[in-house]
C-alpha cells in the first residue's frame, strides 16, 4: 500500500536518536522500555553518521539527541558536527548533569542548535529524590550557561502527582532562569511510569489547578516565555493525534539500531521492527512491514474505521490500546467511544484512592537493577 | 509588540531560516518546531538581515517582482513575525 492515491506516504520529518541507554539519572517515568538493560550493543559512530545522512535525504530536518543520557556518548561532538552539515536542527534532550561550560562550548562550536535541559521539580529535596541523583544545583548552573553561550533555552518538567502541587514555583523558577520555552509535560503512562501509574497519575482536580495556573503565566508571559503543555489524556475525551499519524513525521533509532515509528513501539510484540544495521533509512521507511502496518485507516476496526475524526487523530495511540486492551490495533481507549474507555476510568480511580489513603507500592526507579529483575519477570511471562 | 517602521529588522538568533530541498520551500527551525513558509512569507524574511526598514524592504520587492502596493501586505506579515519571535527590531543609532 506504499504510496497509495488513498494514503501517500510522507517523508520523515523528526528524527529521535536515542544513543544509549546509559543514564546516570533513575527518574521513575522514564519512557525508555522497562527492559532496557537487556539491550546493549549500542550502535557505532559510524553506524549513527550513515543514520543522519540516509535520513536527512529523505527530508528529516529536526533532529532530537537523545537517550538515556546523550552526554554519555563522548563521540557526541562529532555527531553533532556532522548533523549540523547536512541541515539538520540539532536538539540536545538532557539531564544536564555534569555538564560543564568547555562542552557547552565545544558543542556550540560543533553547531548544536539547541539544549533542553530537565528539571524534576523546583526545590533540591524532591528534585534529587525523583532523579535518583543529587543534581539540581548542578541542572541550574546548566541552565545559565546554556543561556550565557547563545542557545535557546528549553526547560523541560514532567508533571506527575509527585510535583503537580508546586507548579507555581516551577513556572517562577522558570522565569528565574529566564528560559526562552517551558515544556510542561505532562506524563505519558508508558514504560516505567505505566509502571508507577498509581503513584504518579494526578487527580482530576489536581490537574485542573495546575493547569489553570499554568494558563494563567502563559498569558502574563506572552512574548518573553513560551510554554508548551502536554497534555494527560486520560482526562481528555478524545485520544492524541500519536506521532502526527504512524509512519508520517517520526522516526526513532534506538540506541542498538532498532527503527520504531515512535518511541514507545518496542513494546508491541511481532512489530518486528527492523534495524538500521540491515536496511537503509529508505527501505526502512517506504518498506518495511513495521513503518506501514498502522499508515492510513484500512487497518482500523470499530468504532475508528467509521469515525469522522479518524483524519485528525488517527485512531489514537497503538501503545497504550495494546497496553490497556491487549490489541494494538484497537481504538485507543481513552476516547470517549472506545467500548474499553472504563480501563482508563479504572485506571484514574486506582490512583486516585491510592493518593487518598498514602498507601500503595513505592515508586520503582529506572536503573539496571529494576530493569533487569523486570527483564527476568517478562522473559518468564 | 507594535510594528515600529523606522526599525531595522533582523532575524531571530534564536530561529533558523532555512531552504529545505525536500519540501521544495523554506522553513523557519527552532527547539523541536518548524514553520513552512509560503514563497511571500520567505521573500520577505529573507530581508530581514539587520540593514533594512520596513520602507527599504518594500520597494527592493516592489522592484523585484515589478509590482506596487505591497506595503500593507509586508507590514501585516513582519507583525506577526515579530509576535511569533522569528525577528527583531533594531532601531537605528
Amino acid at each position: 500500500m506504499v504510496g497509495s492515491d488513498k494514503f501517500p506516504v510522507s517523508s520523515p520529518r523528526w528524527l529521535l536518536a536515542e544513543l544509549t541507554y546509559t543514564c546516570p539519572l533513575q527518574c521513575p517515568y522514564c519512557s525508555n522500555p522497562l527492559d532496557f538493560a537487556r539491550h546493549k550493543n549500542e550502535l557505532d559512530t559510524q553506524d549513527w553518521l550513515r543514520v543522519f545522512s540516509q535520513a536527512r535525504e529523505m527530508g528529516a530536518v529536526q533532529l532530537g539527541l537523545s537517550g538515556g543520557e546523550p552526554l554519555v556518548r563522548q563521540d557526541l561532538p562529532i555527531l553533532v558536527k556532522h548533523a549540523r552539515q547536512l541541515g539538520y536542527y540539532v536538539n540536545l534532550i538532557t539531564s544536564g548533569y555534569k555538564l560543564d561550560e568547555d562542552k557547552i562550548a565545544e558543542l556550540k562550536d560543533a553547531g548544536l542548535d539547541h539544549i533542553q535541559v530537565s528539571i524534576q521539580a523546583p526545590e533540591r529535596t524532591l528534585n534529587n529524590y525523583l532523579a535518583g541523583t543529587d543534581s539540581f544545583e548542578n541542572k541550574k548552573e546548566v541552565a545559565r550557561l546554556v543561556k550565557k553561550h547563545g542557545y535557546p533555552m528549553v526547560l523541560c518538567v514532567v508533571i506527575h502527582r509527585q510535583n503537580i502541587h508546586l507548579m507555581r514555583e516551577i513556572l517562577d523558577m522558570a522565569v528565574e532562569l529566564e528560559a526562552d520555552y517551558l515544556e510542561l509535560a505532562n506524563t505519558q503512562y508508558y514504560g516505567w511510569a505505566h509502571l508507577n501509574r498509581d503513584q504518579l497519575l494526578p487527580t482530576r482536580e489536581q490537574f485542573q489547578e495546575a493547569e489553570a495556573i499554568a494558563q494563567g503565566y502563559k498569558e502574563k508571559l506572552k512574548g518573553k516565555m513560551k510554554i508548551y503543555y502536554v497534555v494527560p489524556d486520560y482526562y481528555e475525551d478524545r485520544p492524541k493525534a500519536c506521532m502526527n499519524g504512524w509512519g508520517t513525521t517520526f522516526l526513532t533509532i534506538a540506541p542498538d539500531g532498532l527503527a520504531l515509528p515512535c518511541h514507545e513501539a518496542r513494546s508491541l510484540p511481532g512489530l518486528n521492527c527492523p534495524n538500521v544495521r540491515d536496511m537503509s533509512i529508505r527501505d526502512i521507511w517506504l518498506h518495511s512491514d513495521a513503518f506501514n502496518k498502522f499508515r492510513g485507516f484500512d487497518w482500523m476496526k470499530e468504532p475508528c474505521r467509521s469515525c469522522p475524526e479518524k483524519t485528525r487523530d488517527f485512531g489514537g495511540c497503538r501503545c497504550q490500546a495494546y497496553l490497556f486492551t491487549g490489541d494494538m490495533t484497537a481504538a485507543d481507549p481513552v476516547c470517549g467511544k472506545s467500548p474499553h474507555r472504563y480501563t482508563v476510568t479504572e485506571a484514574i480511580a486506582n490512583a486516585r484512592s491510592s493518593f487518598q489513603s498514602g498507601e500503595g507500592k513505592p515508586l520503582v526507579f529506572r536503573n539496571v537493577k529494576n530493569s533487569k529483575s523486570l527483564s527476568s519477570r517478562m522473559g518468564k511471562a | 509588540m507594535a510594528l515600529d517602521t523606522k526599525s531595522l529588522f533582523s532575524f531571530s538568533p534564536l530561529h533558523r531560516l532555512q531552504w529545505e530541498e525536500a519540501q521544495q520551500r523554506f522553513v523557519i527551525l527552532y527547539p523541536e518546531g518548524m514553520v513552512e513558509l509560503n514563497l511571500s512569507a520567505a521573500e520577505i524574511l529573507k530581508l530581514c538581515d539587520g540593514t533594512r526598514d520596513l520602507e527599504q524592504i518594500v520597494s527592493e520587492l516592489e522592484t523585484k517582482f515589478e509590482t506596487t502596493g505591497l506595503r500593507d501586505d509586508i507590514s501585516e506579515l513582519l507583525q506577526s513575525a515579530l509576535d511569533n519571535g522569528w525577528i527583531r527590531q533594531i532601531p537605528r543609532q
